[in-house]
């Protein structure tokens, strides 16, 4: 079994020192192992930390204990522990996250929103757009919008250009946050073929999918997040 | 991963009433745009002019690689190697544009002065890097001999932006660069920064109490109190779950657009 994801007994909680220093036990000790070629689709009630894992994972939120490797460029990096610089190089060639929001500079045209990830990689400015138009067009975005910024594009049309950015990088791991929460049926369907692409590509995948046909047609696997306990920190 | 433009350790300018910047550590790689944010008096301001050198460190160490390896510890520098680091390896650029300008000559002058203080000598040349400068930075070719005084702020902006990047430095220090800009020329120099960070791969240290524009630009950022750093760590972390209780309350006092 090829290891890409490696997460050992994560634990968070948030303490809230505007709130008298309220402490709020959001994961206690969650160990998840991801495999390439898997996706794992997280589940549990609302509240059960779904979100906080994904983005611990990510390093977007700094977990209290454990450790969060993931295997980039033959070497194992703990995203719990990783210098800034690192944990930039992790994100640019190895793990992706596609959020539900695009933040974006507001004056930066959808293509080039879309095309960025490729110019990291070191693509040419001309292939990195051609790929970009590809990932719009099948993504139904109409090229008559390419031009634009998208801050004045609909939920769904942000939400794509924002799925596009994410997955254009064939990066071997990817963090998926409700990638088809405001999507129509037709696009929903796109996007599922785009997840199951990535893991034939052999990628691993891990996300938060609330709607249950989404997570039937891609994940292979469903790890159920433990509620955390009170007084674990 | 090759090693760090500016290494800063132990680094503290101590006005004397508790005023100052005190324990400053952190690395800065190149490609890499850092924020220090916080609130007014908490010494981010000062943190950046004693890291130029424009203040003398009371203590503590800076070390600058060049773009040929060599170290430089700032702290001990002599004036005139500082001022030829300035000049060839460093740009600053100040909240408002009229301190960072010259005000009295073109903007042609202005961009090619760096040029001329590194030896370059032919007429033709300078004038045609300078357009070339004006041009990226948004600006017509044909305001070449006009003088700063005739430019909107927002053009005074890109202008000290051009007269800064020209040389190709490997570090630029910017206090407030958006401070008194309206929000689209706003927009408008960060997709400009955004881009020359990316193609030229310069390092920056940004000033700001904006967080939406360290969080669009910086991939890292340090947050100040009482001139002390108490958070520091990547942008998206700081802002998406601040740890500190200053940091906090910074990320829940922003006003959602």
């Amino acid at each position: 079994m090829n290891l890409l994801i490696d997460a050992r007994q994560l634990s968070k909680t948030f303490v809230l020192h505007q709130q008298g220093g309220l402490a709020l036990p959001v994961l206690s000790d969650v160990s998840l192992q991801v495999a390439a070629g898997e996706c794992v689709a997280l589940t549990g009630p609302s509240g059960a930390g779904k979100s906080t894992l994904l983005k611990a994972l990510y390093a977007n939120y700094l977990v209290a204990s454990g450790s969060i490797r993931i295997r980039h460029q033959q070497q194992w990096v703990d995203m719990a522990t990783a210098q800034a610089h690192e944990i930039a190089a992790v994100r640019r060639h190895t793990m992706g996250y596609v959020s539900q929001f695009l933040r974006v500079i507001p004056r930066v045209s959808a293509l080039d929103i879309v095309a960025e990830p490729l110019l990291e990689w070191g693509y040419s400015a001309q292939e990195a757009q051609q790929q970009a138009g590809a990932w719009l067009a099948r993504l139904n975005i109409g090229e008559r919008l390419w031009s634009l910024p998208p801050a004045t594009f609909s939920g769904g049309e942000q939400q794509r250009v924002n799925i596009a950015r994410g997955m254009i990088a064939p990066r071997p791991i990817l963090l998926l946050d409700e990638p088809t929460a405001s999507l129509d049926a037709a696009n929903r369907a796109v996007v599922i073929s785009l997840m199951r692409e990535a893991r034939q590509r052999g990628a691993a995948l891990v996300g938060i999918f609330h709607d249950e046909d989404t997570r039937d047609a891609v994940a292979s696997r469903i790890f159920q997040v433990p509620l955390a306990h009170a007084g674990h920190a | 991963m090759s090693q760090p433009v500016l290494s800063v350790s132990g680094l503290a300018k101590d006005y004397g009433n508790g005023q100052g910047c005190f324990d400053i550590d952190f690395e800065l790689y190149a490609g890499e745009v850092l924020c220090i944010v916080g609130e007014s008096g908490s010494g981010k301001s000062t943190l950046l002019s004693t890291l130029a050198g424009r203040l003398r460190a009371d203590s503590g160490s800076v070390r600058f690689c060049d773009r040929d390896g060599r170290q430089h510890e700032l702290t001990e520098l002599a004036e005139a190697e500082r001022r030829r680091l300035a000049r060839s390896e460093w740009g600053f650029v100040t909240q408002h544009a009229r301190d960072g300008l010259r005000m009295g000559v073109s903007a042609g002058a202005n961009v090619s002065e760096r040029l001329m203080a590194l030896g370059q000598r032919h007429y033709g040349q300078l004038r045609e890097t300078a357009a070339q400068w004006l041009e990226k930075v948004e600006i017509s070719r044909e305001r070449l001999d006009d003088r700063p005084s005739a430019f909107s702020g927002g053009m005074q902006q890109r202008l000290q932006i051009a007269r800064n990047l020209v040389t190709q430095p490997r570090l630029v220090f910017m206090d407030e660069p958006t401070g008194g800009l309206d929000v689209s020329v706003q927009a408008r120099f960060l997709d400009l920064l955004r881009r020359l960070v990316h193609d030229s791969g310069i390092a920056v240290i940004m000033v700001t109490h904006d967080l939406g524009v360290a969080r669009l630009l910086a991939q890292r950022t340090l947050v100040m109190q009482r001139g002390r750093v108490v958070e520091a760590g990547l942008t998206d972390q700081i802002l998406d779950d601040p740890q500190h209780p200053y940091s906090q309350l910074l990320v829940s006092s922003i006003l959602q657009a």
